[in-house]
């Protein structure tokens, strides 16, 4: 089991939240011409690390809030988690 | 230990089933013998050692149909081809069905299949409870019995000995198996493969085949590639062995699990991805708490059997949740991944595909559709439109 630290609840078990993939994929702009290669980066292509990765959890049998979580995919090291709009250093 | 040969003809990285085959086929099919697998850990030690041994055609489109059954034929002379018992036993496989509307679907899917030449049984609920007594056929369940669809011909093998089997053969031919050996990295010349750079030396070669299932994304990163690919964990357990009470593979129809039982009696069975990104080889209770709840749900008399081992392997989730063989943009480097839940079954398939698209420098009409550039254009191949989401199922 993993335990999340819901930035708004605070720790919980990993079965009250749900995944939500990368966390820095970004959309790309609005009203912007952008090449089907830029979507494509952005729908499909995942770099999808072995190690530290900042990803997305949604609180959802909770506060139901969007978080960022960094997590080592490899060990499942939790080392931080953030709001959803808030800057990871 | 193994002698790293200075160069060869073809580099394959990954000496899994997939891996081993290709080699195989590349070396029977294709007379391209200077060929070095190179393998991280030991042989047969990743997915192909890991999986629930299912082998099945049971596709409803026509590229993942085709590809599969093409590889049913492969399982089927497999044991004669290599002169190795794979166990390859055809007992059939059951997809429960739990509404109306399933029953359509599951119809659909079988008349696909049909017109592909695959065999497939529509079965109603009288049918399947002759079949398969132990599932729960009382009144007031969550999730009733409405029927299923069979393929009589799909089933399960060996799964070690396929890895043995190919290994032994491909080696007998000539081909280099080089284990405890990681590649570090890629040499590239303006565009082009010129070698291979690992934990034991450089080899210079022209072709590379990658086949690596979970590591997938760590080699991408090394050739700055970005991939439809994300790395998942996958749960597996069997049970104590009891007396023989499953003679098929069936598959729940109202979530994600699957059950057979092995030569040894033990109940072999599977179902959801962890559901985050990850290369633990090993997994969490919850998922399994889960998967086994659905189990009993489908055969209430689960419960009362003690779990003997329970593991992980970590899955290539491609975003379509179909695989992708093909050539990629830098030349003389073939890509074999994406293969989700679904590998193994596809080993032989997948091996001689993957080998002719690197000895032709061209894909078959059978790997056609499993291009890498397909989510770029669009063509996907959604057999359950399911990837890496598996929330939204």
């Amino acid at each position: 089991m993993l335990y999340i630290k819901c930035p708004h609840c605070g720790m919980r078990p990993q079965t009250e939240f749900s995944y939500g993939g990368d966390a820095t994929v970004k959309r790309p702009e609005l009203n912007k011409e952008i090449s089907d290669h830029e979507w494509d980066n952005f729908v499909y292509n995942r770099k999808s690390l072995r190690g530290k990765h900042l990803e997305l959890w949604q609180h959802i049998s909770g506060c139901r809030q969007w978080i960022k979580v960094e997590r080592d995919t490899a060990t499942h090291e939790i080392f931080k988690t953030f709001k959803a709009d808030e800057d990871v250093a | 230990m193994e002698s790293l040969p200075k160069k060869a003809k073809v580099v394959i990285i990954g000496g899994g089933g997939h891996g081993l085959a290709t080699a195989y086929y590349l070396a029977k099919e294709h007379n391209i013998t200077n060929v070095a697998i190179i393998e991280k850990g030991w042989i047969g030690g990743g997915n192909v050692g890991r999986n629930t041994t299912i082998i099945r055609s049971n596709y409803m489109h026509d590229d993942n149909g085709l590809f599969s059954e093409f590889g049913m034929d492969l399982w089927r002379k497999m044991s004669q081809d290599l002169n190795y018992n794979v166990m390859f036993s055809p007992r059939g496989i059951i997809n429960l069905a739990h509404s109306d509307a399933q029953m359509n679907v599951y119809a659909r899917r079988g008349n696909s299949m049909r017109l592909n030449g695959i065999d497939a049984e529509l079965l109603n609920r009288e049918q399947v409870k002759e079949i398969i007594p132990m599932a729960d056929f009382s009144e007031n369940v969550r999730f009733p019995i409405f029927g299923g669809l069979m393929q009589p011909s799909a089933g399960t093998a060996r799964h070690d000995a396929v890895a043995w089997g190919y290994a032994r053969q491909a080696d007998s031919m000539g081909v280099d198996i080089i284990q405890n050996c990681e590649v570090t990295g890629f040499d590239i010349n303006n565009g082009k493969i010129n070698g291979v750079r690992t934990s034991r030396g450089d080899i210079k070669v022209k072709k590379i085949g990658l086949c690596v299932a979970g590591s997938t994304n760590i080699l991408a990163e090394k050739l700055n590639m970005t991939l439809p690919i994300e790395t998942h964990l996958l749960q597996a357990c069997v049970s104590e062995p009891v007396k023989p009470v499953l003679d098929r593979v069936v598959t729940f129809g109202a979530g994600h699990f699957y059950i057979s039982q092995s030569d040894k009696g033990e109940m072999v069975m599977g179902g959801d991805l962890d559901g985050y990104n990850s290369y633990a080889q090993r997994g969490n209770l919850p998922t399994l708490q889960h998967v086994l709840t659905e189990g009993i749900a489908m055969m209430p008399f689960l419960s009362k059997l003690k779990m003997l081992r329970t593991w992980g392997g970590i899955m290539d989730m491609s975003m379509d949740g179909s695989p992708i063989i093909d050539k990629t943009h830098i030349d003389g480097l073939y890509l074999n991944c994406g293969w989700c839940y679904g590998g193994f079954k596809a080993t032989p398939a997948s091996g001689w595909t993957f080998a002719h698209t690197i000895a032709q420098d061209r894909v078959h009409k059978l790997n056609a559709g499993y291009s890498l550039n397909r989510f770029n254009t669009g063509h996907l191949l959604d057999e359950k439109g399911l990837g890496t989401k598996t929330w939204i199922s």
